[in-house]
Protein backbone atom coordinates (compact mmCIF):
# COMPACT_ATOMS: atom_id res chain seq x y z
CA UNK A 1 0.00 0.00 0.00
CA UNK A 2 2.80 2.41 0.84
CA UNK A 3 4.28 2.29 -2.65
CA UNK A 4 0.87 2.98 -4.15
CA UNK A 5 0.43 6.00 -1.95
CA UNK A 6 3.88 7.41 -2.71
CA UNK A 7 3.35 7.04 -6.44
CA UNK A 8 -0.08 8.53 -6.34
CA UNK A 9 1.04 11.69 -4.58
CA UNK A 10 3.81 11.90 -7.17
CA UNK A 11 1.21 11.63 -9.93
CA UNK A 12 -1.08 14.08 -8.24
CA UNK A 13 1.62 16.70 -8.58
CA UNK A 14 1.35 16.40 -12.37
CA UNK A 15 -2.42 16.66 -12.69
CA UNK A 16 -4.56 18.83 -10.42
CA UNK A 17 -6.57 16.69 -8.04
CA UNK A 18 -9.65 18.76 -8.83
CA UNK A 19 -9.64 17.55 -12.45
CA UNK A 20 -9.36 13.94 -11.39
CA UNK A 21 -12.17 14.43 -8.85
CA UNK A 22 -14.36 16.07 -11.47
CA UNK A 23 -13.81 13.15 -13.86
CA UNK A 24 -14.42 10.60 -11.09
CA UNK A 25 -17.66 12.35 -10.12
CA UNK A 26 -18.96 11.98 -13.67
CA UNK A 27 -17.89 8.35 -13.92
CA UNK A 28 -19.32 7.41 -10.51
CA UNK A 29 -22.72 8.69 -11.65
CA UNK A 30 -22.70 6.55 -14.83
CA UNK A 31 -23.42 2.90 -15.50
CA UNK A 32 -20.42 0.64 -16.13
CA UNK A 33 -21.76 -0.24 -19.59
CA UNK A 34 -21.84 3.44 -20.61
CA UNK A 35 -18.22 3.96 -19.51
CA UNK A 36 -17.15 0.74 -21.19
CA UNK A 37 -18.80 1.70 -24.46
CA UNK A 38 -17.03 5.10 -24.52
CA UNK A 39 -13.68 3.52 -23.68
CA UNK A 40 -14.27 0.93 -26.39
CA UNK A 41 -14.53 3.72 -28.96
CA UNK A 42 -11.00 4.85 -28.15
CA UNK A 43 -9.41 1.80 -29.78
CA UNK A 44 -6.37 0.07 -28.28
CA UNK A 45 -5.64 1.08 -24.69
CA UNK A 46 -2.32 0.65 -22.92
CA UNK A 47 -1.69 -2.43 -20.80
CA UNK A 48 -2.04 -2.16 -17.05
CA UNK A 49 -1.51 -4.24 -13.93
CA UNK A 50 -3.97 -4.33 -11.06
CA UNK A 51 -2.60 -2.90 -7.81
CA UNK A 52 -5.85 -3.62 -6.02
CA UNK A 53 -8.18 -6.19 -7.51
CA UNK A 54 -11.71 -4.79 -7.65
CA UNK A 55 -13.39 -5.42 -4.29
CA UNK A 56 -16.65 -4.66 -2.51
CA UNK A 57 -16.94 -3.12 0.91
CA UNK A 58 -18.81 -0.59 2.98
CA UNK A 59 -18.40 3.09 3.73
CA UNK A 60 -20.14 4.59 6.74
CA UNK A 61 -22.07 7.62 5.48
CA UNK A 62 -21.99 10.61 7.78
CA UNK A 63 -24.36 13.49 8.27
CA UNK A 64 -24.14 16.54 10.53
CA UNK A 65 -26.33 17.37 13.52
CA UNK A 66 -28.78 20.00 12.26
CA UNK A 67 -27.21 19.72 8.79
CA UNK A 68 -24.32 21.98 9.78
CA UNK A 69 -23.02 20.73 13.15
CA UNK A 70 -20.92 17.87 14.48
CA UNK A 71 -20.77 14.66 12.44
CA UNK A 72 -22.83 11.56 13.18
CA UNK A 73 -23.03 8.13 11.54
CA UNK A 74 -26.14 7.89 9.40
CA UNK A 75 -25.75 4.39 7.95
CA UNK A 76 -23.52 2.48 5.58
CA UNK A 77 -23.42 2.18 1.79
CA UNK A 78 -21.95 -0.50 -0.43
CA UNK A 79 -18.85 0.72 -2.25
CA UNK A 80 -16.57 -0.91 -4.82
CA UNK A 81 -12.94 0.06 -5.41
CA UNK A 82 -9.94 -0.84 -7.52
CA UNK A 83 -6.45 0.48 -8.28
CA UNK A 84 -4.21 -0.17 -11.27
CA UNK A 85 -0.98 0.99 -12.88
CA UNK A 86 -0.44 1.59 -16.57
CA UNK A 87 2.67 0.17 -18.21
CA UNK A 88 3.84 3.79 -18.45
CA UNK A 89 3.60 4.15 -14.64
CA UNK A 90 0.44 6.20 -14.04
CA UNK A 91 -1.61 4.91 -11.11
CA UNK A 92 -5.39 5.19 -11.22
CA UNK A 93 -7.99 4.71 -8.51
CA UNK A 94 -11.62 3.76 -8.92
CA UNK A 95 -14.26 4.21 -6.23
CA UNK A 96 -18.01 4.05 -6.63
CA UNK A 97 -21.17 3.49 -4.63
CA UNK A 98 -22.68 0.07 -5.26
CA UNK A 99 -21.35 -3.42 -5.87
CA UNK A 100 -20.25 -3.12 -9.49
CA UNK A 101 -16.59 -4.16 -9.43
CA UNK A 102 -16.23 -3.75 -13.20
CA UNK A 103 -17.26 -0.12 -12.84
CA UNK A 104 -14.62 0.46 -10.14
CA UNK A 105 -11.97 -0.99 -12.46
CA UNK A 106 -13.15 1.16 -15.39
CA UNK A 107 -13.04 4.30 -13.24
CA UNK A 108 -9.51 3.41 -12.09
CA UNK A 109 -8.49 2.91 -15.74
CA UNK A 110 -9.95 6.29 -16.74
CA UNK A 111 -8.21 7.95 -13.77
CA UNK A 112 -4.88 6.49 -14.84
CA UNK A 113 -5.36 7.39 -18.51
CA UNK A 114 -6.32 10.93 -17.53
CA UNK A 115 -2.89 11.32 -15.97
CA UNK A 116 -1.10 9.99 -19.01
CA UNK A 117 -0.05 12.72 -21.43
CA UNK A 118 -0.81 10.53 -24.43
CA UNK A 119 -4.38 9.70 -23.41
CA UNK A 120 -5.62 12.57 -21.25
CA UNK A 121 -7.17 14.54 -24.11
CA UNK A 122 -9.00 11.54 -25.55
CA UNK A 123 -10.36 10.52 -22.15
CA UNK A 124 -11.47 14.06 -21.40
CA UNK A 125 -13.15 14.73 -24.75
CA UNK A 126 -14.42 11.29 -25.81
CA UNK A 127 -15.31 9.69 -22.46
CA UNK A 128 -15.82 12.26 -19.71
CA UNK A 129 -17.29 15.13 -21.75
CA UNK A 130 -20.04 13.14 -23.50
CA UNK A 131 -20.95 11.29 -20.30
CA UNK A 132 -21.06 14.61 -18.45
CA UNK A 133 -23.34 16.02 -21.15
CA UNK A 134 -25.72 13.06 -20.78
CA UNK A 135 -25.80 13.46 -16.99
CA UNK A 136 -26.33 17.19 -17.31
CA UNK A 137 -29.25 16.67 -19.70
CA UNK A 138 -30.87 14.23 -17.26
CA UNK A 139 -30.21 16.57 -14.33
CA UNK A 140 -31.73 19.49 -16.22
CA UNK A 141 -34.84 17.52 -17.17
CA UNK A 142 -35.35 16.56 -13.53
CA UNK A 143 -34.70 20.15 -12.41
CA UNK A 144 -37.32 21.41 -14.91
CA UNK A 145 -39.90 18.91 -13.70
CA UNK A 146 -39.13 19.87 -10.10
CA UNK A 147 -39.35 23.58 -10.92
CA UNK A 148 -42.88 23.05 -12.28
CA UNK A 149 -43.98 22.05 -8.75
CA UNK A 150 -42.76 25.29 -7.18
CA UNK A 151 -45.54 27.14 -5.39
CA UNK A 152 -46.29 30.66 -6.61
CA UNK A 153 -48.08 32.33 -3.73
CA UNK A 154 -50.19 35.31 -4.56
CA UNK A 155 -51.90 37.58 -2.09
CA UNK A 156 -55.63 38.08 -2.34
CA UNK A 157 -56.56 41.73 -2.07
CA UNK A 158 -59.67 42.32 -0.02
CA UNK A 159 -62.21 44.39 -1.86
CA UNK A 160 -62.78 47.20 0.61
CA UNK A 161 -61.92 50.21 -1.51
CA UNK B 1 -34.01 -19.77 28.15
CA UNK B 2 -34.54 -22.21 25.36
CA UNK B 3 -32.52 -25.33 24.59
CA UNK B 4 -31.43 -26.77 21.28
CA UNK B 5 -33.63 -29.54 19.99
CA UNK B 6 -32.85 -31.85 17.12
CA UNK B 7 -35.01 -33.88 14.86
CA UNK B 8 -36.83 -31.35 12.69
CA UNK B 9 -34.36 -31.20 9.79
CA UNK B 10 -36.54 -32.80 7.15
CA UNK B 11 -39.57 -30.79 8.20
CA UNK B 12 -37.49 -27.60 8.12
CA UNK B 13 -36.11 -28.34 4.64
CA UNK B 14 -39.58 -29.02 3.33
CA UNK B 15 -40.98 -25.93 5.02
CA UNK B 16 -38.34 -23.81 3.25
CA UNK B 17 -39.18 -25.48 -0.08
CA UNK B 18 -42.81 -24.67 0.53
CA UNK B 19 -41.85 -21.09 1.44
CA UNK B 20 -39.97 -20.70 -1.86
CA UNK B 21 -42.96 -21.99 -3.78
CA UNK B 22 -45.41 -19.81 -1.86
CA UNK B 23 -43.14 -16.79 -2.38
CA UNK B 24 -43.29 -17.33 -6.12
CA UNK B 25 -47.08 -17.67 -5.94
CA UNK B 26 -49.22 -18.47 -8.95
CA UNK B 27 -46.85 -19.31 -11.83
CA UNK B 28 -49.36 -17.84 -14.24
CA UNK B 29 -48.58 -14.41 -12.76
CA UNK B 30 -45.31 -12.86 -14.04
CA UNK B 31 -42.45 -12.87 -11.55
CA UNK B 32 -41.40 -9.51 -10.02
CA UNK B 33 -38.04 -8.16 -11.12
CA UNK B 34 -35.77 -6.18 -8.78
CA UNK B 35 -36.04 -3.20 -11.14
CA UNK B 36 -39.82 -3.27 -10.80
CA UNK B 37 -39.55 -3.25 -7.01
CA UNK B 38 -36.90 -0.54 -7.02
CA UNK B 39 -38.83 1.68 -9.45
CA UNK B 40 -42.45 1.07 -8.49
CA UNK B 41 -42.22 0.25 -4.78
CA UNK B 42 -39.51 2.86 -4.31
CA UNK B 43 -40.62 4.10 -0.88
CA UNK B 44 -40.58 0.56 0.52
CA UNK B 45 -37.04 0.25 -0.81
CA UNK B 46 -36.14 3.56 0.86
CA UNK B 47 -37.49 2.32 4.18
CA UNK B 48 -35.53 -0.93 3.98
CA UNK B 49 -32.35 1.02 3.18
CA UNK B 50 -32.93 3.43 6.09
CA UNK B 51 -33.73 0.87 8.75
CA UNK B 52 -31.44 -1.78 7.26
CA UNK B 53 -28.83 0.98 7.60
CA UNK B 54 -27.39 0.19 4.18
CA UNK B 55 -27.68 2.36 1.09
CA UNK B 56 -28.02 -0.07 -1.82
CA UNK B 57 -31.30 0.01 -3.77
CA UNK B 58 -30.76 -3.28 -5.53
CA UNK B 59 -30.02 -5.19 -2.32
CA UNK B 60 -33.01 -3.63 -0.58
CA UNK B 61 -35.23 -4.64 -3.54
CA UNK B 62 -33.86 -8.18 -3.39
CA UNK B 63 -34.54 -8.29 0.34
CA UNK B 64 -38.14 -7.15 -0.18
CA UNK B 65 -38.66 -9.84 -2.82
CA UNK B 66 -37.09 -12.54 -0.65
CA UNK B 67 -39.11 -11.39 2.39
CA UNK B 68 -42.38 -11.51 0.40
CA UNK B 69 -42.93 -7.82 1.12
CA UNK B 70 -42.40 -8.16 4.89
CA UNK B 71 -40.31 -5.02 5.35
CA UNK B 72 -38.99 -5.88 8.82
CA UNK B 73 -37.84 -9.28 7.54
CA UNK B 74 -36.23 -7.47 4.59
CA UNK B 75 -34.48 -5.05 6.98
CA UNK B 76 -33.21 -8.08 8.93
CA UNK B 77 -31.78 -9.58 5.70
CA UNK B 78 -30.03 -6.33 4.79
CA UNK B 79 -28.52 -6.01 8.27
CA UNK B 80 -27.22 -9.56 8.04
CA UNK B 81 -25.71 -8.84 4.61
CA UNK B 82 -23.77 -5.80 5.83
CA UNK B 83 -21.95 -8.01 8.31
CA UNK B 84 -20.39 -9.90 5.35
CA UNK B 85 -18.45 -6.94 3.93
CA UNK B 86 -15.36 -5.13 5.25
CA UNK B 87 -15.66 -1.43 6.01
CA UNK B 88 -13.31 0.83 4.04
CA UNK B 89 -13.92 3.80 6.34
CA UNK B 90 -16.31 6.70 6.83
CA UNK B 91 -17.41 9.33 4.31
CA UNK B 92 -16.96 13.04 4.72
CA UNK B 93 -20.15 14.41 6.31
CA UNK B 94 -22.63 15.12 3.51
CA UNK B 95 -23.65 18.74 2.84
CA UNK B 96 -27.45 18.82 2.81
CA UNK B 97 -27.31 22.58 2.13
CA UNK B 98 -25.91 21.74 -1.33
CA UNK B 99 -28.65 19.16 -2.03
CA UNK B 100 -30.01 18.89 -5.59
CA UNK B 101 -33.56 19.60 -4.42
CA UNK B 102 -36.50 17.49 -5.58
CA UNK B 103 -38.81 18.63 -2.80
CA UNK B 104 -38.51 21.34 -0.22
CA UNK B 105 -41.21 22.82 1.96
CA UNK B 106 -41.38 25.00 5.04
CA UNK B 107 -44.37 25.43 7.31
CA UNK B 108 -42.77 28.41 9.06
CA UNK B 109 -42.11 30.82 6.18
CA UNK B 110 -44.21 31.24 3.08
CA UNK B 111 -41.50 32.99 1.12
CA UNK B 112 -38.21 31.20 1.53
CA UNK B 113 -35.25 31.88 -0.74
CA UNK B 114 -35.40 29.23 -3.46
CA UNK B 115 -39.14 28.78 -2.92
CA UNK B 116 -41.47 26.06 -1.76
CA UNK B 117 -41.08 23.06 -4.06
CA UNK B 118 -43.67 20.32 -3.73
CA UNK B 119 -41.98 17.64 -5.83
CA UNK B 120 -43.50 14.16 -6.03
CA UNK B 121 -45.77 14.10 -2.96
CA UNK B 122 -48.89 12.40 -1.62
CA UNK B 123 -49.79 15.71 0.08
CA UNK B 124 -53.00 17.25 -1.28
CA UNK B 125 -54.04 13.99 -2.93
CA UNK B 126 -57.60 12.97 -2.05
CA UNK B 127 -56.64 9.55 -0.72
CA UNK B 128 -59.27 7.96 -2.92
CA UNK B 129 -58.30 4.63 -4.45
CA UNK B 130 -57.57 5.10 -8.13
CA UNK B 131 -59.22 2.36 -10.20
CA UNK B 132 -57.06 3.33 -13.18
CA UNK B 133 -54.02 1.91 -11.40
CA UNK B 134 -55.73 -1.47 -11.22
CA UNK B 135 -54.99 -1.85 -14.92
CA UNK B 136 -51.85 -0.70 -16.66
CA UNK B 137 -51.54 3.05 -16.87
CA UNK B 138 -49.44 5.47 -18.78
CA UNK B 139 -49.39 8.74 -16.82
CA UNK B 140 -48.99 12.09 -18.53
CA UNK B 141 -45.49 13.49 -18.95
CA UNK B 142 -44.56 15.65 -15.93
CA UNK B 143 -45.02 19.39 -16.39
CA UNK B 144 -41.87 21.34 -17.05
CA UNK B 145 -40.76 24.84 -16.10
CA UNK B 146 -37.57 26.82 -16.30
CA UNK B 147 -35.02 25.32 -13.93
CA UNK B 148 -33.75 27.71 -11.31
CA UNK B 149 -30.18 28.10 -10.14
CA UNK B 150 -31.27 30.08 -7.08
CA UNK B 151 -29.62 28.76 -3.92
CA UNK B 152 -31.88 26.97 -1.46
CA UNK B 153 -30.39 27.71 1.97
CA UNK B 154 -31.71 25.74 4.92
CA UNK B 155 -34.46 27.59 6.78
CA UNK B 156 -32.49 27.10 9.99
CA UNK B 157 -29.55 28.95 8.40
CA UNK B 158 -31.85 31.91 7.74
CA UNK B 159 -33.11 31.93 11.35
CA UNK B 160 -29.58 31.64 12.62
CA UNK B 161 -28.51 34.83 10.86
CA UNK B 162 -30.79 36.75 13.20
CA UNK B 163 -29.76 34.72 16.24
CA UNK B 164 -33.35 33.53 16.61
CA UNK B 165 -32.40 29.85 16.78
CA UNK B 166 -29.71 27.94 18.61
CA UNK B 167 -26.56 26.88 16.76
CA UNK B 168 -25.99 23.22 16.00
CA UNK B 169 -23.44 21.62 18.32
CA UNK B 170 -20.03 21.54 16.64
CA UNK B 171 -16.99 19.32 17.01
CA UNK B 172 -13.47 19.30 15.56
CA UNK B 173 -13.22 17.61 12.15
CA UNK B 174 -11.07 14.84 13.59
CA UNK B 175 -13.15 14.35 16.74
CA UNK B 176 -14.22 10.71 17.12
CA UNK B 177 -17.78 9.97 16.01
CA UNK B 178 -19.72 7.44 18.11
CA UNK B 179 -20.69 4.27 16.28
CA UNK B 180 -23.20 1.93 17.90
CA UNK B 181 -22.36 -0.81 15.38
CA UNK B 182 -18.87 -0.94 16.86
CA UNK B 183 -19.22 -0.13 20.56
CA UNK B 184 -21.93 -1.25 22.97
CA UNK B 185 -24.42 1.45 23.90
CA UNK B 186 -23.94 3.23 27.22
CA UNK B 187 -26.20 5.78 28.84
CA UNK B 188 -26.31 8.70 28.86
CA UNK B 189 -25.59 8.67 25.12
CA UNK B 190 -24.31 11.66 23.14
CA UNK B 191 -26.30 13.28 20.36
CA UNK B 192 -24.26 11.56 17.61
CA UNK B 193 -25.15 8.11 18.96
CA UNK B 194 -28.77 9.11 19.53
CA UNK B 195 -29.10 10.30 15.92
CA UNK B 196 -27.46 7.13 14.59
CA UNK B 197 -29.88 5.07 16.67
CA UNK B 198 -32.88 7.08 15.46
CA UNK B 199 -31.75 6.92 11.83
CA UNK B 200 -31.89 3.10 12.01
CA UNK B 201 -34.98 3.06 14.18
CA UNK B 202 -38.34 1.57 13.25
CA UNK B 203 -40.50 4.19 11.55
CA UNK B 204 -43.66 3.06 13.34
CA UNK B 205 -42.00 3.26 16.74
CA UNK B 206 -40.68 6.78 16.06
CA UNK B 207 -44.01 7.84 14.57
CA UNK B 208 -45.87 6.78 17.72
CA UNK B 209 -43.33 8.46 20.00
CA UNK B 210 -43.32 11.65 17.93
CA UNK B 211 -47.13 11.64 17.99
CA UNK B 212 -47.09 11.18 21.76
CA UNK B 213 -45.03 14.37 22.16
CA UNK B 214 -47.60 16.28 20.13
CA UNK B 215 -50.40 14.94 22.33
CA UNK B 216 -48.72 16.23 25.47
CA UNK B 217 -46.31 13.50 26.59
CA UNK B 218 -43.22 15.70 26.52
CA UNK B 219 -44.74 18.55 24.54
CA UNK B 220 -42.19 20.75 22.79
CA UNK B 221 -44.25 22.88 20.36
CA UNK B 222 -42.75 21.90 17.01
CA UNK B 223 -42.95 23.59 13.63
CA UNK B 224 -41.68 21.86 10.50
CA UNK B 225 -39.05 24.51 9.79
CA UNK B 226 -38.09 22.67 6.66
CA UNK B 227 -38.33 19.30 4.97
CA UNK B 228 -36.13 18.68 1.95
CA UNK B 229 -35.57 15.69 -0.27
CA UNK B 230 -33.02 15.30 -3.03
CA UNK B 231 -29.57 14.08 -3.93
CA UNK B 232 -26.31 14.89 -2.17
CA UNK B 233 -22.79 14.03 -3.31
CA UNK B 234 -20.72 11.69 -1.16
CA UNK B 235 -16.95 12.05 -0.81
CA UNK B 236 -14.61 9.57 0.78
CA UNK B 237 -11.08 10.43 1.90
CA UNK B 238 -9.33 7.53 0.18
CA UNK B 239 -6.02 6.69 1.83
CA UNK B 240 -4.55 5.13 -1.29
CA UNK B 241 -5.52 7.97 -3.64
CA UNK B 242 -4.48 10.60 -1.11
CA UNK B 243 -7.51 12.82 -1.66
CA UNK B 244 -11.30 12.84 -1.21
CA UNK B 245 -12.74 10.74 -4.04
CA UNK B 246 -16.36 11.23 -5.14
CA UNK B 247 -18.39 8.05 -4.67
CA UNK B 248 -21.56 9.25 -6.41
CA UNK B 249 -24.73 10.69 -4.95
CA UNK B 250 -27.40 9.41 -2.57
CA UNK B 251 -31.01 10.47 -2.02
CA UNK B 252 -31.78 11.84 1.46
CA UNK B 253 -34.71 13.38 3.30
CA UNK B 254 -33.89 15.98 5.94
CA UNK B 255 -36.26 17.50 8.49
CA UNK B 256 -35.51 20.52 10.65
CA UNK B 257 -37.99 20.91 13.48
CA UNK B 258 -38.09 24.33 15.09
CA UNK B 259 -39.23 24.16 18.69
CA UNK B 260 -40.08 26.44 21.55
CA UNK B 261 -37.65 28.64 23.30
CA UNK B 262 -34.93 28.26 25.75
CA UNK B 263 -33.27 31.16 27.47
CA UNK B 264 -31.62 32.00 30.75
CA UNK B 265 -30.65 34.98 32.88
CA UNK B 266 -27.62 35.49 30.64
CA UNK B 267 -28.96 34.27 27.27
CA UNK B 268 -31.86 35.66 25.26
CA UNK B 269 -34.59 33.15 24.47
CA UNK B 270 -34.24 31.40 21.11
CA UNK B 271 -35.81 28.57 19.17
CA UNK B 272 -34.44 25.10 19.78
CA UNK B 273 -34.06 22.38 17.16
CA UNK B 274 -34.74 18.72 16.46
CA UNK B 275 -33.10 16.99 13.51
CA UNK B 276 -34.09 14.13 11.24
CA UNK B 277 -32.19 12.56 8.33
CA UNK B 278 -33.06 9.39 6.42
CA UNK B 279 -32.10 7.57 3.22
CA UNK B 280 -34.36 8.06 0.21
CA UNK B 281 -37.71 9.81 0.28
CA UNK B 282 -38.68 9.01 3.86
CA UNK B 283 -40.57 12.05 5.03
CA UNK B 284 -42.62 10.52 7.85
CA UNK B 285 -39.48 8.89 9.20
CA UNK B 286 -37.41 12.09 9.06
CA UNK B 287 -40.18 14.13 10.73
CA UNK B 288 -40.73 11.56 13.49
CA UNK B 289 -36.99 11.33 14.03
CA UNK B 290 -36.73 15.11 14.42
CA UNK B 291 -39.57 15.16 16.98
CA UNK B 292 -37.96 12.40 19.02
CA UNK B 293 -34.45 13.90 18.69
CA UNK B 294 -35.81 17.11 20.21
CA UNK B 295 -37.70 15.24 22.95
CA UNK B 296 -34.50 13.37 23.89
CA UNK B 297 -32.80 16.72 24.50
CA UNK B 298 -35.11 17.40 27.45
CA UNK B 299 -32.51 17.17 30.20
CA UNK B 300 -29.93 19.10 28.15
CA UNK B 301 -32.48 21.92 27.82
CA UNK B 302 -33.54 21.82 31.47
CA UNK B 303 -36.97 20.29 30.85
CA UNK B 304 -38.57 17.69 33.12
CA UNK B 305 -38.04 14.15 31.85
CA UNK B 306 -41.46 12.64 32.37
CA UNK B 307 -42.63 11.17 29.07
CA UNK B 308 -41.49 8.02 27.22
CA UNK B 309 -40.17 9.99 24.23
CA UNK B 310 -37.83 11.92 26.56
CA UNK B 311 -36.34 8.79 28.13
CA UNK B 312 -33.27 7.98 26.06
CA UNK B 313 -32.69 4.56 27.58
CA UNK B 314 -36.28 3.58 26.86
CA UNK B 315 -36.26 5.01 23.33
CA UNK B 316 -32.83 3.81 22.24
CA UNK B 317 -33.21 0.34 23.74
CA UNK B 318 -36.49 -0.34 21.95
CA UNK B 319 -36.17 1.51 18.65
CA UNK B 320 -34.41 -1.18 16.63
CA UNK B 321 -36.94 -3.43 14.92
CA UNK B 322 -34.39 -6.16 14.17
CA UNK B 323 -33.53 -6.49 17.86
CA UNK B 324 -37.18 -6.16 18.82
CA UNK B 325 -38.43 -8.75 16.36
CA UNK B 326 -35.61 -11.09 17.36
CA UNK B 327 -36.63 -11.02 20.98
CA UNK B 328 -40.37 -11.13 20.41
CA UNK B 329 -40.14 -13.86 17.77
CA UNK B 330 -37.71 -16.00 19.75
CA UNK B 331 -40.77 -16.94 21.82
CA UNK B 332 -41.64 -19.22 18.88
CA UNK B 333 -38.55 -21.33 19.50
CA UNK B 334 -38.83 -24.45 21.67
CA UNK B 335 -39.00 -23.60 25.37
CA UNK B 336 -39.96 -27.17 26.31
CA UNK B 337 -37.59 -27.56 29.29
CA UNK B 338 -38.42 -24.12 30.72
CA UNK B 339 -42.09 -24.85 30.35
CA UNK B 340 -41.73 -28.31 31.98
CA UNK B 341 -40.15 -26.71 35.05
CA UNK B 342 -42.92 -24.10 35.24
CA UNK B 343 -45.48 -26.85 34.83
CA UNK B 344 -43.88 -28.83 37.67
CA UNK B 345 -43.86 -25.79 39.92
CA UNK B 346 -47.48 -25.00 39.13
CA UNK B 347 -48.58 -28.59 39.90
CA UNK B 348 -46.78 -28.47 43.24
CA UNK B 349 -48.40 -25.13 44.12
CA UNK B 350 -51.82 -26.47 43.20
CA UNK B 351 -51.26 -29.63 45.29
CA UNK B 352 -50.23 -27.48 48.26
CA UNK B 353 -53.34 -25.36 47.74
CA UNK B 354 -55.63 -28.43 47.60
CA UNK B 355 -54.05 -29.78 50.79
CA UNK B 356 -54.42 -26.49 52.64
CA UNK B 357 -57.95 -25.83 51.40
CA UNK B 358 -59.93 -28.23 53.73
CA UNK B 359 -58.01 -26.96 56.75
CA UNK B 360 -58.74 -23.37 55.76
CA UNK B 361 -62.39 -24.27 55.49
CA UNK B 362 -62.35 -25.88 58.93
CA UNK B 363 -60.65 -22.84 60.40
CA UNK B 364 -63.29 -20.59 58.86
CA UNK B 365 -66.06 -22.70 60.36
Amino acid sequence: MKTVQAESSDQAAKLPVARRQAAMAVLAACEAAAIDARLGDLGALPAFTMLREPEQGLVMLRGRVGGDGAAFNLGEATVSRAALRLASGEVGFGYTLGRDRTKARLIALCDALLQSAGHAAAIETQVIAPLRAELEARRLEKARQTAATKVDFYTLVRGEG
Amino acid sequence: MYVAVKGGERAIDNAHRLLADTRRGDRAVPELTLDQISEQLALGVDRVMSEGSLYDRELAALAIKQARGDLIEAIFLVRAFRATLPRFGASEPVDTGAMAIQRRISSTFKDIPGGQILGPTFDYTHRLLDPQLAGSCDPAEPASAEASDAPTPRVTDILRQDGLIEDSPVAADDAPVGDLTREPLNFPADRDLRLQNLARADEGFLLALGYSTQRGYGRNHPFAGEIRFGEVDVYFEAEDAGFAVPLGSIALTECQMVNQFKGSATEAPRFTRGYGLAFGQSERKAMSMALVDRALRASELGEDVKAPAQDEEFVMSHSDNVQATGFVEHLKLPHYVDFQSELGLLRKLRADFEQAAPQMQEAAE
